[in-house]
């Protein structure tokens, strides 16, 4: 894939990748096999028959490709960028056996990028409408799934969003250099045309509750599919200095409310020529830390109580921090942060960490060293270690089941909840996982609402387990 | 979009709005706000609904003009449209037979305060009120609240109108004359609402107060308004924004809100420097010529 070089990119908010150009794509894709195992549909959240798209790309038939992934997957464009393809798609790649797997998340791209440019939209039709109204809660990527694979069984859908832009993590979450908000924006006018309505601020269990919607809206059915709402701290000392964000609100301010532009009125801290720290892991941490960077911190340091090995984040996002110059502090841990009088953030007090046995999730688990303390400076840090369930909707829905740490029940195959009519999805269910993990569960509540639309039966009541 | 119906200064730099907005004219209890946003670049900001009408689908806002996006705000008129108007957020002020409440408003924190005294009389409390103002200009809402309330006393620094002196004065002398009390709301600047929680501190007196922080999304999602409350992290926007008042670090909450301060002023000096030249850019996206600063 070609991209921009990192000495360039490492101050600009442009794509990274710079996508596949047509003979690149047709080299690559006679790559595949086509064998008859289809490893990599199965193992794709939502399904993509790999296979049959990337034959039409063979045949250079790219708006029937786009059609074909569309089948399964309503945001090839967002997929094809975001998708963990080295766990999915492609990490059961046959190919991959003999050296690297077919490139399909780059394929996927090349297709929905093709299809965009060519101003063509390969759309599946819409079945004859039922006169059924399904309201969804979040316009996050489960919930776009979810949507647009209603209105192709013939639904009326409404898509509610707690902020003024639709998209939810795509938009306020992940940065432009990774997800072009454009191409968010695309995809969300792409459902518009199939027929999705979408309402914006509206803030469900408080504009409006999901029993107003079922009993005085009309709505038939609901899938709350509000993702994972609140951002977790460290609970050290000096959390409340000026300057110590969460993940959430940096990114939400740098890529939602555009603040790193000068016409646009939103603030976030100047860390231009200052020392940034980001603690965590995963995605959203790699995303803080080369936003920073983005924004002209001198140095943007990542802070990881394990080793890049365990570190939750796509291998390629850990590829690129890497190249743009984003220094790992591997092994420690911020005990507390420490500012100057007037409750600015000049320092971050760390203890070195060592791996000690596998924890339930099969990492090794890391130990603080005693007496290890050092400091670091830092007048800008970034809390990246994860979020827990917002509450809004539950607090409001007596009669919805949740589970420890305020999470949705919902039943893995079918996404019913507690309550009659009412399913769930996506990070709300399973804790903070990924785009297409979500995607999958938009796609099989889509399933199960249109069966339960087509059958009225909500019976057998759901197990408790949450999806897996 | 939501349309503004009515709107009309009450003081200097202070505006009152009643703003098309049916689902949270519905859904809105007293002590609960929005979220606005004036134009496509705008940033998100929080002003509480000082009142409301479900039958007419509308929300009162009173907005001091302290800033960028509030002056900006403030610049607009009747039939001028609000591109996004979020909420009712937060919980709604804990409303119940208290006795006697003792509602303190300072400044355009009396909008704050407002509703909930509506909403404590409605339960059956005896509502005494005490608005401070520096100048008798910038009092708000005295009317209103003199017919909310069983009595009202107004107090101003220049001793211009009511009595010179502090809000926390006439509470002292209100315990000094052995008043029963058993609730205080103050609502207002953070040095007024420390030193009215510092005052009802020793005499045990149940004191809440609503916290301002700076705010992003409003729904607990970014915990940018997270505030300490014995001890402990709370987000304004979902767990408030009324706290008990004995229990907040005020100081915190003063350091955090001064975070964007000097970008803040630099802001508003660029705006003001603007709004004097015609096409601003800030008022082509509200669609409007450069209007006039208030009265």
């Amino acid at each position: 894939m070609p991209e921009q070089p990192a000495e360039v990119r490492r101050a600009n908010f442009a794509e990274v990748n710079l996508g596949l150009e047509v003979q690149a794509a047709q080299v690559e894709a006679q790559r595949c096999l086509s064998c008859a195992s289809s490893n990599c549909t199965k193992g794709c959240p939502v399904g993509v028959k790999v296979r049959e798209f990337v034959e039409l790309v063979l045949a250079g038939e790219y708006l029937a490709a786009a059609r074909k992934i569309r089948e399964d997957n309503v945001l090839p464009a967002i997929t094809g960028r975001v998708c963990p393809q080295e766990d999915q798609c492609e990490g059961v790649c046959v190919i991959a056996k003999r050296g690297a797997p077919l490139a399909i998340g780059y394929l996927e791209r090349f297709v929905a990028d093709w299809e965009r440019q060519s101003g063509q939209l390969g759309l599946p039709p819409n079945a004859p409408p039922t006169g059924k109204k399904v309201a969804v809660v979040g316009s996050g990527p489960a919930g776009l799934t979810c949507a647009g694979d209603l209105v192709q069984r013939g639904h009326h859908v409404t898509v509610f969003e707690a902020l003024h832009e639709l998209g939810g993590v795509l938009v306020y979450g992940i940065p432009e250099f990774r997800l072009p908000k454009e191409i968010v924006r695309q995809e969300v006018d792409n459902l518009a045309k199939m027929g999705v309505e979408f309402v914006t601020n509206v803030v469900v269990g408080k504009t409006v509750t999901v029993d107003g919607l079922l009993n005085e809206e009309g709505y038939s059915a609901v899938f709350i599919a509000t993702g994972a709402g609140l951002p977790q701290f460290l609970n050290v000392p000096g959390e409340h200095l000026n300057g110590v964000y969460s993940a959430n609100e940096f990114l939400t301010r740098v890529n939602l409310l555009k603040a790193f532009a000068d016409d646009y009125d939103q603030p976030v801290f100047d860390c231009r020529d200052k020392e940034v720290a980001v603690v965590g892991g995963g995605n959203v941490a790699m995303d803080a830390v080369r936003t920073a960077l983005r924004l002209g911190a001198r140095k943007a340091r990542l802070i990881y109580r394990r080793t890049e090995a365990e570190m939750p984040a796509r291998k390629e996002e850990v590829k690129h921090a890497k190249e743009e110059g984003v220094e790992f502090l591997v092994l420690a841990n911020p005990v507390a942060f420490l500012g100057d009088e007037k409750g600015w953030l000049k320092k971050a007090r760390c203890i070195r960490m060592e791996l000690g046995e596998p924890d339930a999730s099969g990492r090794r688990s890391p130990k603080p060293m005693a007496g290890s303390e050092f400091e670091v400076d830092a007048e800008m840090a970034v809390i990246a270690v994860g979020t827990t369930a917002n509450p809004l909707v539950q607090a409001t829905t007596p009669d919805l089941k949740t589970r420890r740490g305020g999470y949705i029940e919902a039943n893995a195959d079918t996404m019913r909840t507690s309550k009659t009519g009412v399913f769930a999805g996506g990070d709300i269910v399973t804790g903070a996982a990924t785009v297409i993990l979500a995607m999958g569960a938009g796609r099989k509540a889509a399933a199960s609402i249109h069966e339960y639309l087509r059958s009225g039966q909500w019976a057998p009541p759901p197990p408790t387990n949450p999806t897996g | 979009m939501f349309r503004i119906l009515q709107a009309q200064f009450l003081a200097p730099d202070v505006k009152r709005f009643t703003i098309e907005a049916p689902r949270i004219a519905k859904a809105r209890l007293p002590g609960q706000f929005i979220i606005v946003r004036v134009h496509d670049r705008g940033e998100r900001v929080p002003l509480t609904i000082a009142a409301a009408d479900p039958a007419k689908g509308t929300i009162d806002i009173i907005v001091q003009g302290i800033g960028k996006t509030t002056r900006l705000l403030n610049s607009m008129e009747a039939g001028a449209q609000i591109p996004d108007v979020v909420g009712p957020l937060g919980k709604p002020s804990e409303i119940r037979q208290f006795g006697t409440v003792v509602v303190i408003g300072g400044g355009v924190g009396t909008a704050i305060a407002y509703p909930t005294a509506v909403a404590m009389k409605q339960a059956g409390n005896r509502v005494v009120s005490i608005l401070g103002a520096r100048t008798k200009a910038l009092l708000i809402l005295e009317q209103e609240l003199a017919q909310t309330s069983d009595q009202l006393f107004v107090m101003t620094d220049d001793g211009g109108y009511g009595e010179k002196g502090l809000v926390t004065d006439k509470l002292r002398q209100l315990v000094a004359e052995g008043r029963s009390i058993d609730l205080v709301l103050a609502i207002g600047p953070i040095p007024m609402m420390k030193a009215v929680a510092e005052a009802t501190r020793p005499l045990k007196i149940p004191t809440v107060v609503s916290l301002n922080p700076i705010m992003v999304d409003g729904t607990g999602m970014c915990g940018g308004c997270r505030v300490l409350v014995d001890g402990k992290s709370q987000f304004a926007c979902v767990d408030g924004p009324e706290f008990d008042a004995h229990q907040v670090d005020f100081a915190v909450l003063t350091q955090r809100n001064a975070m964007y301060r000097q970008v803040e002023k630099e802001e508003l000096e660029e705006f003001e420097a603007m709004r004097k030249k015609p096409g601003s850019p800030d008022f082509c996206r509200l669609g409007m010529q450069n209007p006039q600063a208030g009265p």
